[in-house]
Parts: structure tokens; sequence; C-alpha cells
């Protein structure tokens, strides 16, 4: 089986984020920036996949503007074989990313697409879903245990009611839970090795999809403040002020 | 102009979320029309149709619809999606994993996740786990939006009487198969609309000592959550993870016990009306969104908090 993984590079988890004061976006300029985390979590389920021997190839991907590249390196310092690299210029709906995503399939016929349930900068949980609907393949969203068997995979889902499970025939998407696996550190070796391994470069505009907005950001801004709240010194303090100040209970 | 909202239910009953998004859905257009995509699901069908926000439901029985197969719903929805300008669904698993997939068939680029309708075609949604909010227009013809249940309060429930249409099931999928689903039965009110929730994080050392949780959940007749790391350590299921990457919850009181304060957890409760942190570390960030904060040794504070409520008659309930 071939595997394709898609990663996202994106401001990392631990950074307070700032809204731009013109109200166009956040601070991304000298922030962290590192792979979204559930794409973490794909990349390893893949080589998960492969050191069990069950893939023959894992490729990584990804599409944004050049040091988005760091994700695809990341990727291949743990595990991945090879990378692709899609530029483009500006941030991208995950309509045209699909789109994009859908090209690299048909060129590299994967047998598998893994990819983070979501991304964790615009939040919007959409792209595997609709890489899926584009290709006609069958999706199993918010894994988080993956069993490979025959042409198929027997996936559970973390959904709001508990767990589900559904088996999906391969060719199928995938997108990943945190909780799917523990993604592991790169060793410095195998940083290095990375480092000679191949990373395709293309062009989104030679794609020849349709990837402009649809939608306009009209603006960002914080959202409302909460007011400062107290330390109370006691249960019994804690209780009486829910009680006869908040009057919660 | 016209909207079509997709139910959630179980078959049997509406899931209580489809009210809230229903809210949300008629202030985008009031001509909304509601699908029901289910097995043998006649109540639920006759439930909506008494909900006074409704104009019109759509009701399609058959089996492929027993359980939520995003390709078999897609399909169905897309059939239906030719006369409405706006389709739309909540913002929970159940959305999240289906909407996409029409969106893309319709190839309309979603809005996911909105907090509040501005007009028509222009919405507030948060980005970065709540960290800002932004204010959408979508240009596509036909949109695709999700809505997050908690900030719209639940449509009214009875009153109405709209037209139930039946219509053809879609081609049934057969890449997809079900195979099993572990409900966590609970007597306790759910999360996502519970009025205090109780929650336990990493500070709670293992699963046995949530039943300090519990036990006040139990008083305060309140739902119990989670920080993703006591989920991740496995005190407790994953439908109690609240945060970016779980459930939000909005309720008048919410409890956070042993939780560090994660930007990630806050994402999901920090919209709560009351917020009261226990946590020994006076410096967790936590205490920054907290009304009321207790720095605390949650072992000794909690069996102290629920004898104390233990002393109150007045819990409401």
């Amino acid at each position: 089986m071939k595997i394709l993984v898609a990663v996202k590079r994106v401001i990392d988890y631990n950074v307070q984020i700032r809204v731009k004061e013109d109200g166009s976006g956040v601070v991304t300029d000298n922030v962290k920036m590192s792979t979204n985390p559930p794409d973490d979590n794909a990349i390893e389920e893949a080589v998960k996949i492969k050191e069990a021997g069950k893939a023959k190839e894992i490729v990584a991907i990804t599409i944004g503007e050049e040091k988005a590249q760091e994700t695809v390196r990341k990727a291949l310092a743990v595990g991945a074989d090879r990378g692709i690299h899609v530029k483009v210029d500006n941030v991208i709906e995950p309509l045209a990313v699909s789109k994009i995503l859908k090209k690299i399939v048909e060129k590299e016929n994967p047998d598998l697409v893994f990819m983070g349930k979501q991304a964790i900068d615009d939040d919007c949980n959409q792209t595997g879903q609709m890489l899926a609907a584009l290709l006609n393949w069958p999706q199993a969203t918010f894994a988080s245990k993956i069993e490979v068997k025959d042409n198929a995979l027997e996936v559970t889902r973390e959904i709001d009611e508990g767990l589900e499970t559904i088996e999906v025939n391969v060719p199928a998407i995938v997108t990943c839970d945190l909780r799917l696996n523990e993604p592991r550190y790169a060793s410095l070796p195998n940083i290095m090795k990375a480092k000679k391994k191949p990373i395709e470069q293309l062009n989104a505009s030679d794609l020849g999809v349709d990837i402009n907005p649809r939608i306009e950001q009209i603006k960002v801004e914080e959202p409302p403040k909460r007011k400062a709240g107290i330390k109370v010194a006691s249960v019994e303090e804690l209780v009486q002020k829910l009680k006869n100040e908040a009057k919660v209970i | 102009m016209s909207v079509l909202l997709i139910a959630e239910h179980n078959n049997k009953e509406v899931r209580p979320f489809t009210y809230n998004a229903i809210t949300a859905a008629s202030q985008i257009n009031e001509d909304l029309h509601v699908l029901v995509l289910g097995h043998q699901a006649d109540d639920v069908a006759k439930s909506l149709s008494e909900v006074p926000n409704v104009k019109k439901v759509i009701h399609v029985d058959n089996e492929i619809y027993e359980n939520y197969i995003a390709e078999n719903y897609a399909a169905a929805i897309i059939k239906h999606a030719e006369s409405y300008s706006h389709i739309v669904s909540s913002a929970n698993t159940f959305g999240k994993n289906l909407m996409p997939r029409i969106a893309a068939l319709l190839d309309t680029s979603q809005v996911s996740d909105i907090i509040k309708v501005i007009s028509e075609d222009t919405f507030l949604r948060p980005i970065y786990a709540g960290n800002a909010f932004a204010t959408v227009k979508s240009n596509d013809k036909k949109k695709c939006v999700t809505i997050r249940p908690t900030s719209f309060d639940p449509a009214d429930k009875s009153g109405g009487s709209a037209e139930i249409t039946k219509s053809d099931p879609a081609e049934a999928s057969s890449s997809t198969k079900f195979l099993k689903k572990e409900e966590v039965k609970s007597d306790r009110p759910e999360l996502g609309t519970a009025r205090i929730v109780i929650s336990g994080g990493r500070g709670m050392q293992n699963g046995e000592n949530f039943k300090l949780i519990s036990d006040i959940a139990d008083k305060l007749n309140a739902a119990i959550g989670a920080s993703r790391a006591a989920v991740d350590a496995g005190y407790i299921t994953n439908d109690h993870q609240v945060g970016q990457t779980g459930k939000v919850v909005v309720p008048d009181l919410y409890i956070a016990v042993g939780i560090s304060g994660a930007i990630q957890h806050l994402a999901g409760m920090k919209e709560s009306k009351v917020i009261v942190a226990i946590n020994k570390d006076g410096e967790a960030p936590i205490f920054s969104v907290a009304d009321y904060g207790l720095e605390a040794d949650l072992f000794e504070a909690l069996p102290q908090f629920l004898s104390e409520l233990n002393k109150l008659n007045t819990i409401q309930k």
C-alpha cells in the first residue's frame, strides 16, 4: 500500500495568538510555527503501518509558502519516504486545498490519504471530508484507532456520544484525532538522513485548479475579554459566593 | 431563498443541538425546511413539524439512514440542494463529518462553526481556538454553514404544524459499513446542554479519583467534563473532553478542578457564565478566566465542597 499524508504548517499550539491592529488577521511575523498537531498523528500512523509491513511507501505533502517545506522535512525525519511541496503564495481555503490534493492523488495513486482532523489555525475541519467527496472515496473522520485489513480499514471514530466503529474499503481518506497515537520525535541521525530525501516542488498555478477565495475575511478581532475574577480564601467562601453573589447554585 | 437544515436524531428523538441550529438557521432566513434522514424516524419528523420556526419537514425513510454514514447522507442531501440557498447543520461531530462532503459536491467553500448570523451571507466565527473572531462573507451562490450550537438558544419545540413530505432515498455507498457504536449511557445531563459542568484535569491523578467529581455532579445535577490530558491519560472517556478538539460548553456554572487551563481547554469553556477554578498552583492560567479561584489541594477541597453543598437545601435542579 501507498499512503499519502497531508501536513500543514501552522502557528505553534503554545503561542499566544495576537490579533493585528488593522483587523486584517493575526500576527505571524517572528512567531514560532510548527506542524499542525493532529497531522503529526497522521504521519505517525502511516509510519506505524509501514513498520508493520502493511505499507510500502509514505509520501508527505504540504501546500503553502516556501517555508511550509519544513513540515515535509519533519515528516521525512520521522519516516516518510519522499515529499511534495505545492507552493501557494496566499492562504487558501480548504476547498482549494482539497482540489489540489485531488490532483496529487490522481498523479500518485495512493491507497490511503491521512491527515489531521482539523487545523488549529482556522479550525475548519473540512479538508479530508472534501477530498473524499471530490474523489468519491469513503471517509473515516476523527480516527482514534485504525486496523488495517485486506483492502479495508476498520476505524474507530471519536464522536460526541462516545465511539463509533466503521469499515471503509480502500482507497479511503482518514482524518486523525490526537488520541490515535503518540507521535515520535525525530532522532538526530534521522533528521540528517531526511535532508537527503527528495522533495518535489510544484506550483499550484500549474495544476489547473481554481484556488481563488470564495470567502472574504472582512475583519479579525479580539474576542471579548472576561472581567477579572477574585480569589476566595476557603471552600465556605466559594459556596457562599456561588449561592449569594453569582446565584448559580 | 430558503434554508435546509439537516436534523440530527437517533431515529426516536431529535438530538438537542438540532433545536439550537434551528434558531440560527431561521435567523439566516425564515423559510426554514428541515430534512430528516432516518430509519423508522416518524416520531422525529413529527416532533420537528411542531417546531414553530420550521416551515416544512422533508422525511426520507430508509434503512441506509439508520446510522450516520456521511457518504449516504450527502448523496441524499445533494438531491434536495437545488431548491435551497443555504444548507446548515450543527457544528458537532455529526455536522463536522457531514457538511464538508456536501459542500465539496456543491463546489462551495464551507463556513464552519459560526457563532453569530450577521446577514444572509456574513457570519462571525472563532478561529485559533477562539483567540480571535473572524467576520467572514461567503460569496458562493449556495452556502454551506455549520453552527456552534452553544452560541444560540434552542428553538421553541411546540406550537407549530409544518407539513411533512416524504421523499425517496438516494443510492447507498457500498464502500462504508457501520460496525458498532459504543455510546456512554448516563443519567446525568448532557455535557453540551447542562446548566452546570464540573470538569477534572490531570490533577485528578487517576480515574478512581473522578469519584470526587461525580459525587459533586450528582449533588448539583451537573454534567462531567474533562481536559484533554485527563482523557489522554485514560482517567475518563473521550465523550467528556472539553476544548478546541473536544466539546464546547457554555453552562451557567463551570467548575474546573485540577485543570491548568491550556488555551486549547479554555477554547471549550471560557464563554461559560460563571467559572470556578480549583487548583493548587496559584499561577495556573485557568485562574485568568475564573470568576472565583480557589488555590487549594483538590483532594481536600472537593470533599469540603460536597459537605458545604450538603448544608444547602436549595440546589436548583
